[in-house]
């Protein structure tokens, strides 16, 4: 499914606009990276695609139909979402929590169909977590937790895979495992759009990354057109040094703590 | 997760409802005088047989049998509302008591008391309009800007307007200056089966089964909104919409309650908790464990209130709450956050 953002702007309170004029289409199947500082709009971005928020203009469309005029089961049908920080209110176990992903393809009562079951235990096994089915959601680690999120939302069965910083607070093996997932969702076909700090995960995982500076997207394209020295230090106001691994062709983001050092040695 | 295996649980709504059973027929056994099992029967389903003395058949017919059934209902009134309030604001320690709707309730019984002769029309009517009033100011006040529920802000507020509507009860008392008024008004405080009528059950009953459905209907729902209100949300449940009908539901259930036994209290915590221990969180499962659950408890601690210092009957509230306190610390302790 193809998602088409135009033209819009949203702002929690009227004095301080989160995002101006913001306008993006992500291609069927096309996975896109929204990079960018704290408060740039990522998250606000990701909530107004989600139909969560309802931008004051513009407006957005999931293959031509418009997010406001599908109501919430509806949208869950078709997009799922993996927040940063998500914390379970009661302690349901995992299989129960990735099978909260059927929701919005179940009726309220019954048995699981066969449909459900292949969906959870497919979700359970792409994400990695088929031995955790039966442990306590508040009893999994950090890293396990946010797989078991993400299988959730996979087994939402999603056209479109949303996901609002899932790494931040992960250790570095279980971001490679959790972006791995990522990826390979990608490959096969599903249209996700990401937030994510880390550029060089960001720059190998994605297509195509927006960088957001102040509710606006400065700049658009393939990962070694965005990324470089000056388009960082602009956005994030930080030198780097930006290169490409010769053999792995891999672009790499180095942050600088000394002040300007980095300029000197890139440019 | 739950402390016991998957066919434990099964087997625990059958074990419940044969539970239930035993306790209404325990409860029309035991009091200050103890009517034999047989007798029981025969004057539910003997006809006007002589087997049994007229006497019996009364108090079996008349006095034991609705508060039973009083007892069941409102136990499990009490219990729904609390596992309702607890998925609502995904805490714990929320109960329908704790939130300040049921001193609302009283309040607004009181009033009807004083001002229109506790009539078995106004006093629900009085009891339901207190209770709407406190669970409104409640999630208002908890609401924030953003339209999230803080969870804090819903404590301090329960607390804040439960002790506001004890002060408008208190002063509703002081104004009644004694007599027959004032301890009608005690008894709500207080919350007791005594005044158990067959009206009273034709009153809660279709009250406390019409919103009984609408919460079990909402099972699914509460699962989804563990995951956070966004959560729920992204699973295509809308959470502003959910909030609205638990309001009203917990309302309705809380209110009957309170309108026909006063204000019970604990119930609504302790038994969410154990049969989430039991069960697990599912709410498809725990409400009508819970529900069954709470009633079989009120049926024995009115049968402690009747017995422990017979003739003289204790306030059912003393018995709840003498029981479940310490109960509820001994979870608190032992379980510590897996509560």
């Amino acid at each position: 499914m193809r998602i088409a953002i135009e033209a819009v702007s949203f702002a929690y309170d009227p004095d301080t606009p989160a995002l101006t004029d913001v306008g993006l289409g992500i291609a069927s199947g096309e996975s896109v990276a929204l990079a960018g500082p704290n408060g740039s709009g990522k998250s606000t971005l990701l909530r107004v695609v989600s139909g969560l928020l309802r931008p004051q203009s513009g407006s957005v469309h999931i293959d031509d139909r418009p997010v406001d005029s599908l109501g919430a089961r509806r949208i869950a049908r078709c997009l799922a979402m993996v927040e940063q920080d998500r914390s379970m209110g009661f302690d349901f176990t995992v299989r129960e929590v990735v099978a909260m992903g059927r929701i919005p393809h179940r009726g309220r009562f019954g048995r699981e169909s066969h449909d459900d079951r292949r969906a959870i235990a497919h979700a359970l096994e792409v994400a990695d977590i088929q031995g955790l089915a039966d442990r306590s959601i508040r009893a999994v680690s950090g890293g396990e937790r946010q797989r078991v999120f993400l299988g959730m939302a996979l087994a939402q069965e999603p056209a479109v895979l949303l996901l609002d910083e899932p790494t931040t607070h992960l250790d570095l093996r279980h971001q490679v495992r959790f972006m791995r997932i990522v990826r390979e969702r990608a490959a096969d076909g599903m249209t996700i759009l990401i937030a994510i700090h880390d550029l060089t995960l960001a720059a190998q995982a994605a297509d195509r990354i927006a960088l957001m500076h102040a509710g606006r997207i400065a700049e658009i394209g393939p990962p070694g057109d965005v990324l470089t020295t000056p388009n960082v230090r602009r956005v994030f106001g930080v030198d780097a040094v930006i290169g490409e691994h010769p053999d792995l062709r891999m672009l790499y983001v180095l942050p600088a703590l000394a002040d300007r050092n980095a300029r000197s040695s890139e440019e | 997760m739950n402390i016991l295996g998957q066919r434990a649980v099964f087997w625990i709504p059958f074990g419940l409802v044969v539970l239930v059973l035993v306790s209404v027929l325990a409860g029309t056994v035991v009091g200050p005088v103890t009517i034999p099992v047989g007798d029981v029967f025969a004057s539910l389903f003997g006809g006007e047989s002589e087997s049994v003395s007229p006497m019996h058949r009364l108090i079996v017919r008349q006095i034991r049998l609705p508060r039973v059934l009083l007892g069941l209902l409102v136990g499990s009134a009490l219990a729904v509302s609390g596992v309702a309030m607890q998925g609502l604001f995904r805490n714990p320690l929320a109960s329908p008591y704790i939130l300040g709707i049921a001193s609302g309730a009283s309040t607004g019984a009181a009033l009807a008391i004083l001002f229109a002769a506790g009539s078995l029309v106004f006093l629900p009517l009085g009891a339901f309009l207190g209770a709407a009033a406190a669970g409104l100011i409640v999630y208002g006040l908890a609401r924030g800007r953003d339209r999230r529920t803080s969870v804090f802000t819903l404590i301090l507020a329960g607390v804040a307007i439960g002790a506001l509507f004890s002060a408008v009860t208190s002063f509703l008392i002081y104004l009644s200056s004694g007599g027959e008024k004032l301890s009608d008004v005690l008894f709500w405080i207080m919350g007791g089966l005594g005044r158990a009528r067959w009206t009273s059950i034709a009153i809660l009953g279709p009250i406390s089964a019409a919103a009984f459905i609408g919460v079990f209907v909402l099972a699914r729902d509460l699962n989804a909104l563990s995951l956070g209100e966004e959560g729920a949300f992204h699973v295509g449940v809308n959470p502003d919409a959910l909030y609205r009908w638990l309001l009203v539901l917990t309302t309705l259930l809380t209110a009957a309650a309170v309108a026909m036994a006063g204000t019970i209290g604990f119930i609504g915590l302790v038994i969410p908790h154990v049969m989430r221990l039991l069960v697990g969180p599912d709410h498809r499962r725990l409400i009508p464990v819970s529900a069954l659950a709470g009633g079989c408890f009120l049926i024995w601690a009115d049968m402690a209130a009747r017995t422990v210092l017979a003739p003289a009957e204790l306030p059912v509230g003393v018995i709840t709450a003498f029981l479940g306190a310490p109960f509820f610390l001994y979870l608190l302790k032992t379980r510590g956050t897996r509560l």
